[in-house]
């Protein structure tokens, strides 16, 4: 694949002519599928895709133009030489672009992760025979992943990665289920056959009646994969550049004052993550960018365009300028005394479907999901029926912040809208002496 | 490369010794065009093509996408297919060989697709205007005009001798300004994110008086500035059409979506709190409540003649009267709970299976007019324009928030409200519904985002519906 696209780049520098220059970023993937619901198979299928984005500049002037390819480099190479001579004839229509930023040096970059997995059809079976006799539903998504990035000043990038992601749950009736799942880069059956004992272990008391609780305010442990609702929110737009210097960052409040308590420090940490080194228009990205330091914010996301309008200095921010290996460092709590140091109130397993009830305030909402239960003096009692939760990040990760853990855990994005995501957090669990309920 | 509507059948691979077969193309083109603080965006352009192979084999089911269309490609993309459902048949959930196997052939063409739109330099200069008007006060911090033209062919062939070529144009324009004074942040959008998007041409943009737009907007988030914060308390809400939009795809849509009551999205989208034993006696909602499916409303979102899996599409009551009578589900999930469904089978491209989806899901309106609506209100709230969502994954709790609010008191619109949101069980919220506009009221909105699946699909859906009424709602405002 590496060589296709260094062909498809080959093919572009020698459509140009004098004074054009190019960016071209490459996304591809060969990914198996397969849906799984009441322990059976629902669809089963392979997605073999691939783009390239491929941007013509001439002095200020730039357009884009990005297309699926075949994976024959001869009729992609002419698809490809269409494209730069269609966005030539585009160039005169539009006028110079001001916040235009290309990268100055050249770095080029290759890393290559992962593979080869066993073939799909053996895992499926491997899972389905763990599962068997309960009801488990969700999805195998596995096979390598490919970014590129080529420019006309020569510079090459390439970031290849095999990586499978198994993303399921184990229902007991309705909406009482537990949620597990194993993702990596090399296939492990001994990791999946612990993964759903301690699942099976969890639907043992998730099948005890339910507890129906009022709303109010409960002491809570929220377990990394609910902090990760949290995480995931606040990336929509919470640490970008562009979106705190406008005032439409749910974390704005924190340039003028506001804090989050002294134990959170946030950062980029692409070093540890699975995301590639460079983003779409061949910037470097830094092995960590700082985000928040004991509780104050000290830095943002800034993509080239930000950077340009605000006269920031650009980190290699993505456009949108949301985080891709957001890491939160741990605390001082030992998980194994979670439960202890929770006492009497609510560990929440999972959070779902989390949005903002007033953004200028970090006031968020959601709901709890999947295995959260009811513990009464370290032990745990009960499952809850769904309740809904409104509070400030503020107060959550702020003033009623009472311990991290100090065990961190790296979920990797299990998305796949338009494509496999190479993306992911790293988080602590969070107690946290009061959340508060509303429905 | 032909163009996937121009080639022939005898072009394409067969496939021997499977039960049915179909190939799915798709080819879109869309053009992007944007002015953010006076300042042009970069111009994008994408086209995406590729084809979806479907294979029945010995109870099983398959599939596999590809870009390459030549015939080699096709036949690996079938064959690939057609191992999956070969070697995953003793595993599946259900019996391929029990599922409809259609020979749909027609063809499908938006409103308006052969009509000229505005060139590139047109639409910057329409876009220019409505950012300069948005900018008109140092407290408007950022703002832009935006749209999206979508150009797409979709052409289904099956094995027996199925032929189905629709084509589309989708016009989605976009508005958004926000202004900042002494810590506070408003936000105001034209009807939401991409609300106002339908198929069609520029008359689109008139639907929506896009044209002077800006500085509309701009000035009701100025106004929002010093306004108040909403009111709490239970009171009646009136909700205009661009919240109503929402309310009916989160908690009429979803959870009627028949794969979610089969529990195929648990793991990541949820379930519901429909069952199958309440379609046909449910009282989802009070008399004044009739839902329908309706794809053949030309300019809407989602309309089309044939859904994904060769179902041809038919304006269907959901709802009637308040009682549950039919769920959003396609061919394949209609086999497996024996319920008769919709034609909803639908993908968001040809890298994604068809699942059962929304399309146009409509309220339909009653005879108020907006003044009367007003009239019977003692104490209340209208909003507009959703600005927040969350609901469970039964699609029961929720709680949903709006961009602007004015308080209604004694019959009379009063002050303008910031934070407005509201929070509800769906079960018991549409039985509080007390009014439904008439067609004056009456908006065809929809959403390009809504996602759901595994592998997740993000696709377009559209929604008509007049303004509503609703009784003793929990109501309430921002942080304070």
């Amino acid at each position: 694949m590496e060589g296709y696209f260094l062909a498809l780049a080959n093919a572009i520098d020698g459509s140009l002519q004098a004074g054009e220059r190019y960016t071209a970023s490459f996304e591809a993937e060969q990914t198996d599928f397969v849906r799984m619901n009441r322990g059976k198979v629902r669809q089963s299928g392979t997605v073999a895709q691939r783009y390239i984005a491929v941007q013509l500049i001439r002095g200020q002037r730039h357009a884009k133009h990005v297309i699926s390819l075949t994976g024959d480099a001869e009729p992609d190479c002419d698809a490809i030489r269409a494209v730069v001579a269609g966005l030539r004839g585009t160039l005169p229509e539009l006028a110079d672009d001001p916040l235009l930023l290309l990268p100055a040096d050249v770095k080029s970059t290759r890393a290559v992760r992962g593979g080869p997995l066993p073939p799909s059809e053996q895992i499926i079976g491997d899972v389905l025979a763990a599962a068997h006799g309960t009801d488990l539903v969700g999805i195998y998504a596995g096979g390598p992943i490919w970014r590129g990035f080529a420019n006309s000043e020569g510079q090459r990038n390439w970031h290849e990665t095999t990586t499978f992601n198994l993303d399921w749950s184990l229902y007991y009736r309705a909406d009482k289920a537990v949620k597990s799942g194993c993702a990596g880069f090399a296939w492990d059956g001994a990791a999946l056959e612990r993964k759903m004992s301690d699942a099976r272990e969890r639907l043992a008391l998730i099948s005890r009646p339910a507890k129906s609780l009022a709303p109010g305010k409960y002491r809570a442990y929220l377990a990394p994969s609910a902090v990760e609702e949290i995480a995931r929110l606040l990336c929509w737009g919470g640490f970008s550049g562009r979106a705190l210097a406008t005032q439409q960052s749910s974390l704005a409040r924190m340039q003028s004052g506001e804090a989050l308590d002294a134990r959170v420090t946030l950062s980029e940490d692409t070093a540890s993550g699975v995301a590639p080194a460079f983003q779409a228009e061949g910037f470097a990205r830094p092995a960590g960018v700082d985000l928040v330091h004991r509780g104050a914010l000290v830095g943002s996301l800034v993509s080239p365009r930000t950077a340009s309008e605000f006269g920031l200095p650009e980190n290699g921010a993505n456009g949108d300028e949301v985080p891709e290996s957001l890491s939160m460092a741990g605390g001082t709590l030992a998980e194994k005394d979670a439960l202890a140091a929770l006492g009497t109130g609510l560990h929440i397993g999972n959070l779902h479907y989390l949005n903002y009830s007033d953004r200028p305030a970090c006031r968020i909402t959601g709901m709890t999901r999947f295995a959260t239960f009811w513990v009464d003096e370290g032990r745990i009692v009960a499952p809850i029926d769904v309740l809904r939760f409104d509070d400030s990040v503020y107060r959550l990760l702020g003033s009623n912040l009472e311990a991290l853990t100090t065990e961190t855990e790296l979920l990797l994005d299990s998305e796949t809208y338009q494509s496999r995501k190479l993306t992911s957090v790293t988080l602590p669990g969070a107690l946290v002496r009061e959340m508060s309920f509303t429905l | 490369m032909p163009d996937a509507d121009r080639l022939t059948l005898s072009d394409l691979p067969r496939l021997d010794d499977v039960d049915f077969w179909s190939l799915r193309f798709v080819e879109e083109h869309c053009e992007t065009f944007a002015v953010r603080k006076n300042v042009a965006m970069p111009f994008v352009a994408c086209t995406d093509r590729g084809a979806m192979a479907t294979v029945y084999v010995d109870g099983g089911y398959g599939y596999a996408a590809t870009g390459d269309v030549s015939t080699a490609g096709l036949r690996e993309a079938l064959e690939r297919a057609a191992q999956w459902a070969s070697s995953t048949a003793k595993l599946a959930l259900f019996d391929s060989r029990t599922l409809p196997r259609p020979a749909p052939c027609g063809e499908y063409v938006s409103p308006s697709v052969a009509d000229r739109i505005p060139s590139r330099r047109e639409w910057y200069e329409l876009l220019a205007e409505e950012s300069a008007q948005a900018g008109c006060d140092p407290r408007i911090v950022d703002w832009e005009a935006a749209v999206d033209v979508v150009t797409a062919t979709h052409r289904l062939v099956t094995s027996t001798g199925g032929d189905v070529v629709q084509r589309y144009r989708f016009l989605l324009p976009g508005m958004a300004v926000t202004a900042h004074a002494e810590g506070v942040t408003q936000v105001r959008t034209l009807n939401g994110y991409r609300g106002p998007c339908q198929q069609g041409g520029p008359e689109v943009l008139a639907r929506f008086a896009f044209v002077g737009g800006g500085r509309r907007i701009a000035q009701e988030a100025l106004e929002l500035l010093s306004a108040p914060n909403c009111p709490s308390g239970k009171m009646d809400v009136l909700l205009a059409p661009d919240q109503m939009i929402l309310q009916i795809h989160e908690s009429i849509g979803h959870p009627l979506e028949l794969d979610r009551i089969l529990g195929d999205e648990r793991n990541f989208a949820g379930t519901s709190f429909v069952t199958p034993d309440m379609f046909g006696s449910y009282r989802y909602g009070s008399e004044l409540l009739n839902v329908t499916f309706d794809p053949t409303r030309p300019e809407e979102l989602a309309s089309y003649a044939y859904d994904d899996d060769g179902t041809r599409a038919e304006r269907v009551h959901l709802i009637r009267a308040g009682i549950l009578v039919r769920p959003l589900g396609g061919a394949i999930s209609q086999a497996r709970a024996g319920l008769a469904g919709v034609a909803n089978s639908r993908a968001a491209s040809w890298n994604r299976p068809p699942i059962d989806r929304m399309a146009n899901l409509n309220l339909e309106p009653g005879d108020a007019t907006l003044e009367e609506m007003i009239a019977g209100i003692e104490r209340g709230v209208l909003m507009e324009t959703n600005s927040s969502w969350s609901i469970d994954d039964s699609r029961n709790k929720f709680q949903f928030g709006c961009e602007r609010g004015q308080v209604i008191e004694n019959g009379k619109v009063g002050a303008v409200v910031k934070n407005p949101n509201y929070r509800g069980i769906s079960a018991n919220f549409w039985r509080s519904l007390k009014r439904v506009g008439n067609t004056e009221t009456l908006q065809v909105l929809g959403t390009p985002h809504c996602g759901k699946g595994e592998p997740s699909q993000a696709i377009r859906v559209g929604h008509a519906t007049p303004a509503c009424v609703f009784g003793n709602v929990d109501v309430f405002g921002g942080e304070s």
